[in-house]
């Protein structure tokens, strides 16, 4: 067992790797399916051909997304973009057949899940895939999504970190209480605000302890609880001086709750639009753009917020000058609409879009988020630029979310992997078996002997 | 019995549990069926292909709560890239566990196994699981009821995607046509007709599923005839059922009568224990001590072939549960099925066939398709 790491040692010490990890999402606007090039969102041969390129890249990671209700526009399924995916743990155990190394995240929610069943099952996928799970823990709360659920949608915004943080010390004591050669040491109980469980825990630990945990979610809350219960942060901050930003916050949050200061790695979310050269890069971008943004999510993206139709006004010509219907938030209303004030917005979208010449098609496409994700370029300059992070520990890699399912990677893994060992900031082959080793991780603490903030 | 001239042959299911893997190893606790020596198999991987290899035409996964065993859905989802003829059936329960999980959870195992997935519905009376997820105890007739629900509600969720509903149409840049989800609205308070006096907590569950439908439409659903009756499971809910009785002679009776009671609408599955005369040890010293109150069979390779062949004519195929995996399995694939199958009494495995096709059964037509109000509340 190691020691905790020192509590007394301030300094952050970067540590000159990076590790990929791919997200493939299954749900969103990022993920092209017009090209010929795309391939099916549900077959498992999707799955294992990118899952097996990563791991020929030495990724650390294959992450899956969850979302438990379809997203909704204007009160019906939205029917723009990729939509549908299997179930993360039940993909991620297949997958673990057909690969050795790379690590399986499950993103996987505290509100719609219940802690004995949840760990079990996260335990199981961590035996049988030889010490590689990961739990990517999400918060996503709301009636909207109860309603697929007995439970329903019982939990106040306000309470979603508490309740997942009740949830994730519970999994940990199960994960611990596997203390004899013969089996738990002690039965586990959880007396909660909702609910009250108690587990006989059932299974040993794996080769890696226990899976490894991974935080998404960006609020103070979600920090805090990431810089006390997590192993890695996957973060919404890949540009260079926001992500040294949150490298700092989350060390002084990370110190604060008697953790050390490189106990919680960062992997941002990110895109990589790549080629030979910077101008093909540049070509390459402005086609990836055309597909993930055509006319139909263009407008789409603005009826979430305009709370309409807006099918009469033409994508390349000037924003709606129609105002949007005010009504209270709905989730039904589309994913993006979570109660912005709509006319304020929609008067500032205007102004912005009118300042800088865009059309309805341009200013969409400038404001998605992965627009701040995307690292465009040649090959060697990315790679260069790739290196400077690493230099300063902004972070400890990224999670690449491929554009093209499932030949995504393939110029990562054939071009841009081995320009970063050249550097030699990037894995020349994996450090062990389990996803912990790999990443670096030191093996656990026994919950009930953690220090607590 | 075995002389009707119109039989089909049968297929063989072999039930793959061990010590749980890969919590396999694990030893200790004075866990029942836990075979003291492991399982005798490196790994699942290994034990599946060999089951497939022996010409197992069903590989079903246990999940009952037991130190060392993992979860059944995921042992058979690692099985599923790695096979291309044998099913993978699962038990998962259906009484503490969300129905939204579960239906897209099989849902994605049937894509991962290539159309090869089934469920074994059971319902578990437990104290113990029940406080692990902190509900409230359900026994009795509330079990049928509970597995009934999820059943449904499983069905439901298969279909609320049609099958063509992914279009990528570029011209109109959708790649889903709404008109083809649906929203499942169950709620088993008013709208699930068979137990108007639901006995578990209520509850409803709004839909569409978020995957589409699965390869088979619908996967083939496996219980025990215990849970079936009045008030409880329907037959005509249910794809297969499980028959066992007390003793082997008991069991093509068991299987007549559940025969007759179901009027041919599910295929019929015989329950048998065996083990077997092997590596010159007698079967019944092999067997000293274990009684799982299923109908056993214990002796010569050559006397499971005279049981198990009349028995595959009159039931439509039949699970074995080998008192050691790795012994029995031997003995089974060098002595066994290849005496059935020069006996015309076992069916040839198929590769890349459905589950469904093995059971005889058509795709089925999705409930909702050319169902005029779609996903929405449009309005
Ligand atoms: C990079 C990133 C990826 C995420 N992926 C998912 C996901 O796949 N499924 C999901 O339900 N939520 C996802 N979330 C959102 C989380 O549910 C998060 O818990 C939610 O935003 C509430 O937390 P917050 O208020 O702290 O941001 C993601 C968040 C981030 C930052």
């Amino acid at each position: 067992m190691t020691q905790h790491s020192s509590a007394t040692s301030d300094d952050f010490t970067p540590t000159g790797k990076l590790q990929f990890g791919i997200f493939f999402q299954g749900v969103n606007s990022g993920t092209i399916w017009k090209a010929a090039e795309s391939g099916s969102q549900t077959d498992f041969e999707s799955f294992r051909r990118i899952a097996q390129t990563a791991e020929r890249g030495l990724f650390a990671a294959f992450f899956l997304g969850e979302g438990l209700r379809l997203r909704e526009h204007l009160g019906r399924p939205h029917a723009l973009d990729v939509v549908g995916r299997p179930d993360a743990q039940t993909m991620l155990a297949a997958l673990a057949s057909v690969t050795k190394n790379i690590g399986l995240v499950a993103t996987q929610n505290t509100t719609y899940n219940d802690p004995a069943d949840l760990a079990h099952r996260l335990s199981s996928l961590d035996l049988i895939s030889g010490g590689r799970a990961a739990w990517n823990i999400v918060t996503t709360d709301n009636a909207w999504t109860g309603a697929n659920f007995r439970r329903g949608g019982y939990l106040d915004h306000a309470d979603r970190y508490r309740h997942a943080e009740a949830f994730v010390e519970t999994a940990k004591r199960i994960w611990d209480s596997w203390e004899t050669p013969d089996g738990p040491a002690r039965r586990v109980l959880h007396e909660g605000q909702h609910y009250t469980v108690h587990v006989t825990p059932r299974l040993p630990r794996s080769a890696q302890y226990r899976p490894v945990l991974f935080q998404a979610g960006d609020s103070p809350e979600g920090r805090n609880f990431a810089a006390r219960q997590a192993d890695v942060i996957f973060s919404a901050h890949p540009k260079f001086a926001d992500a040294v930003e949150f490298r700092k916050d989350l060390v002084a949050r990370s110190l604060a709750a008697g953790r050390g200061a490189n106990a919680v790695q960062i992997m941002p979310a990110s895109e990589f639009i790549l080629a030979p050269t910077a101008e093909e890069a540049a070509e390459k971008k402005e086609w990836v753009r055309s597909l993930q943004i055509g006319p139909q999510q263009a407008v789409a993206y603005l009826e979430q917020f305009w709370g309409r139709e807006l099918s009469e006004y033409d994508p390349d010509g000037p924003l709606p000058d129609i105002d949007p219907v005010v009504e209270e938030t709905s989730e039904t209303r589309g994913s993006g609409f979570h109660g912005a004030k709509a006319r304020q917005l929609a008067d500032q979208w205007r102004a912005e879009a009118k300042d800088k010449g865009l059309s309805i098609r341009q200013f969409v496409t400038s404001r998605t988020a992965r627009v701040d994700a995307t690292f465009t370029g040649s090959y060697s300059a990315v790679a260069d630029q790739l290196a400077e992070y690493t230099r300063v520990g902004a972070v400890d890699g990224f999670n690449i979310s491929p554009w093209l399912i499932p030949t995504g990677l393939d110029d990562i893994v054939n071009h841009l992997v081995p320009e970063l060992q050249e550097r030699g900031v990037y894995p020349t082959e994996y450090r062990g078996t389990t996803l912990r080793e790999n990443l670096g991780l030191q093996t656990p603490v026994p919950s009930s002997e953690t220090v607590r903030a | 019995m075995s002389d009707s001239e119109t039989v089909r042959p049968g297929f063989l299911a072999i039930e793959l549990d061990g010590a749980g893997w890969d919590g396999a190893g694990f030893k200790g606790t004075g866990f029942k069926g836990a075979s003291p020596e492991g399982t005798g198999f490196a790994s699942l991987a290994e034990a599946v292909l060999s089951a497939e290899s022996a010409g197992f035409h069903v590989a079903t996964f246990t999940d009952t709560p037991a130190p060392g065993r993992v979860n059944a859905l995921q042992r058979a989802a690692y099985a599923g890239p790695i096979t291309r003829t044998i099913a993978v059936v699962p038990e998962v329960d259906t009484v503490y566990t969300e129905p939204f999980h579960v239906a897209t959870q099989l849902a994605s195992l049937d894509y991962v196994s290539g159309g090869r997935a089934g469920w074994i519905a059971t319902a578990a009376e437990s104290r113990e699981a029940a406080a692990a997820v902190g509900r409230s105890f359900v026994g009795g007739a509330a079990l049928g009821q509970e597995a009934a629900a999820s059943i449904e509600v499983s069905r439901r969720l298969w279909d609320s995607w049609e099958d063509d509903a992914v279009i990528r149409d570029v011209a109109t840049g959708r790649y889903i046509d709404v008109d083809k989800l649906h929203y499942v609205d169950f709620d088993t308070a008013a709208d699930f007709e068979t137990p108007a006096d639901f006995a578990g907590p209520a509850y409803s569950v709004k839909g569409p599923s978020i995957i589409p439908r699965p390869l088979q439409g619908q996967l083939p659903v496996l219980v025990a005839a215990s849970l079936l009756g009045d008030g409880l499971v329907d037959a005509n809910a249910v794809d297969a059922v499980l028959v066992s009785a007390p003793t082997p002679e008991l069991l093509a009776a068991e299987v007549r009568d559940v025969r007759g009671r179901l009027g041919g609408s599910a295929a019929v599955i015989a329950e048998l224990d065996v083990v077997l005369d092997a590596r010159g040890q007698a079967a019944a010293e092999r067997l000293a001590g274990t009684d799982s109150g299923r109908a056993t069979y214990a002796g010569s390779a050559a006397g499971l072939v005279d049981l198990l062949a009349p028995l595959l004519a009159e039931a439509d195929g039949v699970r074995l549960r080998p008192a050691s995996l790795a012994v029995d399995l031997d003995e089974l694939a060098r002595l066994v099925l290849p005496e059935l199958r020069r006996r015309g009494a076992l069916r040839a495995p198929v590769q890349d066939g459905t589950f469904r096709d093995l059971l005889g059964m058509e795709r089925p037509a999705n409930r909702y398709a050319g169902t005029p109000t779609a996903a929405g509340a449009g309005s």
